[in-house]
């Protein structure tokens, strides 16, 4: 076995018509952007699912951290006047 | 801090409620264990499974049949992509998974143990050995791992050209010559008791099957699976106008179900164990796959780091840096 690193791990985000925004397919090991675009079409746009790919080094990522869900999430919960519906208006009202 | 017990109890409860289970979730040691085991087996079978089949690439019979082939075979290699990479989110490397397949720590479907020694072989493997797999993987689609569900969703949908071009294969062969029709009652003979196989032990020899049912990993046991197989699969072989090598099958009114006749498990853990009659050649390719590609790896490596040490953009498919926000 080579001691050599492995291929960095690159994040495939995919058009797959204009109009629409790009949206993470998967993941892929390449040496480069270059060849993780080559790698990207053939892996996930065997049947014309893209038009535009992104590819981004996974440790170029930051995510938030599952377990403060709570902390960052959770406040929004109790913020119903946040929603239309919240607000009672005569049903005989039009276009509002 | 909250204990073990609390933890395991809380993920159990979201299990039951039908959450999905993301990488950076907490999950028990061993939710994570068997993920990395029965994931990257799926994986391997893909890889390994590209070798029967791409057998028979150059000698497929007319172009058209060799388009079809090639792209299955191409398929494959991509479903291994999607599932090495499920299973790299839980933290095992894409080399460490190589290496577990070489030195036969890590297994992978025993179906790909056995030789394709004519052309009706391509058929019966895309009707019999994809079919059950797709009934193995339409289920995995509902799994607890958001990772694999989300691979199984993507693989599911290009599995079922699979079955149908090797239906399509069979087809044609059984409407062609006599000799033609033997061919493909001969591939149908040898490839049917290995593929109920696939489905793996009976439910009362497979240990692992009542946790992997609470945990939603599979959410049918080894034998509801085969059984719908069989029954799926006994209608498309009388549509073709071939003999189930297997007399003890019958429909079964009061069940509902097709009865079928005992596996021989004792083949069945041979294989497993690597006495079947293409384990050594499966490993061997792939460990030549695995060699001679790596002055590709090292020179690619190389390259790249020579290009950014000094600052030069690769070739190949031009890559567009964005200046600003891109949307």
């Amino acid at each position: 076995m080579s001691n050599k690193k492995e291929w960095p791990l690159f994040e495939v985000f995919i058009r797959s018509r204009n109009g629409l925004e790009h949206r993470h397919a998967g993941s892929l090991h390449a040496a480069d952007p270059t060849m993780a675009l080559e790698n990207a079409r053939d892996v996930y746009t065997r049947r014309q699912e893209g038009v535009s790919i992104w590819v981004v080094e996974s440790k170029n990522i930051h995510a938030s951290n599952p377990e403060q869900a709570g902390e960052l999430f959770e406040p929004a919960k109790d913020k119903v006047y946040r929603h239309p519906t919240f607000y009672d208006l005569p049903i005989e009202l039009k276009h509002i | 801090m909250d204990n073990i017990e609390n933890l395991s109890a809380r993920f159990q409860e979201r299990i039951d409620a039908g959450e999905k289970i993301e990488p950076k979730d907490w999950m028990p040691e061993k939710y994570r264990k068997t993920h990395i085991r029965q994931i990257s087996q799926h994986a391997h079978s893909e890889i390994v499974g590209m070798l029967p089949e791409g057998n028979w690439i150059t000698r497929a019979p007319s172009l058209k049949r060799k388009l079809g082939l090639l792209a299955k075979v191409q398929d494959e290699a991509g479903h291994g992509l999607y599932l090495y990479s499920a299973a790299e989110t839980l933290g095992i490397s894409r080399d460490e998974m190589t290496q577990q397949l070489l030195t036969g720590k890590a297994k992978y479907s025993s179906i790909f143990n056995y030789p394709t020694l004519t052309w009706a072989d391509i058929g019966a493997i895309g009707w019999l050995v994809d079919g059950a797999a797709i009934i193995n993987q339409v289920m995995l689609t509902r799994t607890s791992f958001g990772p694999y569900a989300r691979a199984m969703v993507r693989i599911c949908k290009e599995e079922s050209f699979h079955q149908r071009q090797g239906y399509e294969i069979m087809l044609t062969l059984c409407n062609g010559t006599p000799e033609q029709k033997e061919m493909a009652q001969d591939a149908l003979n040898r490839t049917w008791w290995p593929s109920l196989m696939m489905f793996g032990p009976r439910d009362e020899d497979s240990p692992n099957t009542k946790q992997s049912m609470a945990w939603k990993i599979k959410r049918k046991t080894n034998d509801e699976l085969r059984q719908q197989f069989v029954d799926i699969t006994v209608p498309q072989a009388e549509f073709l106008g071939l003999k189930m090598p297997d007399p003890e099958i019958k429909w079964n009114e009061e069940r509902g179900h097709y009865d079928f006749g005992a596996i021989d498990w004792d083949e069945f853990w041979q294989v497993v164990k690597g006495n079947g009659p293409c384990n050594k050649e499966r490993i061997a390719a792939r460990q030549k796959a695995w060699d001679d590609g790596q002055w590709v790896r090292d020179a690619a490596l190389a390259y790249s780091e020579k290009r950014s040490n000094c600052g030069e953009r690769s070739e190949g498919i031009k890559v567009q840096r964005s200046k600003g926000k891109i949307a």
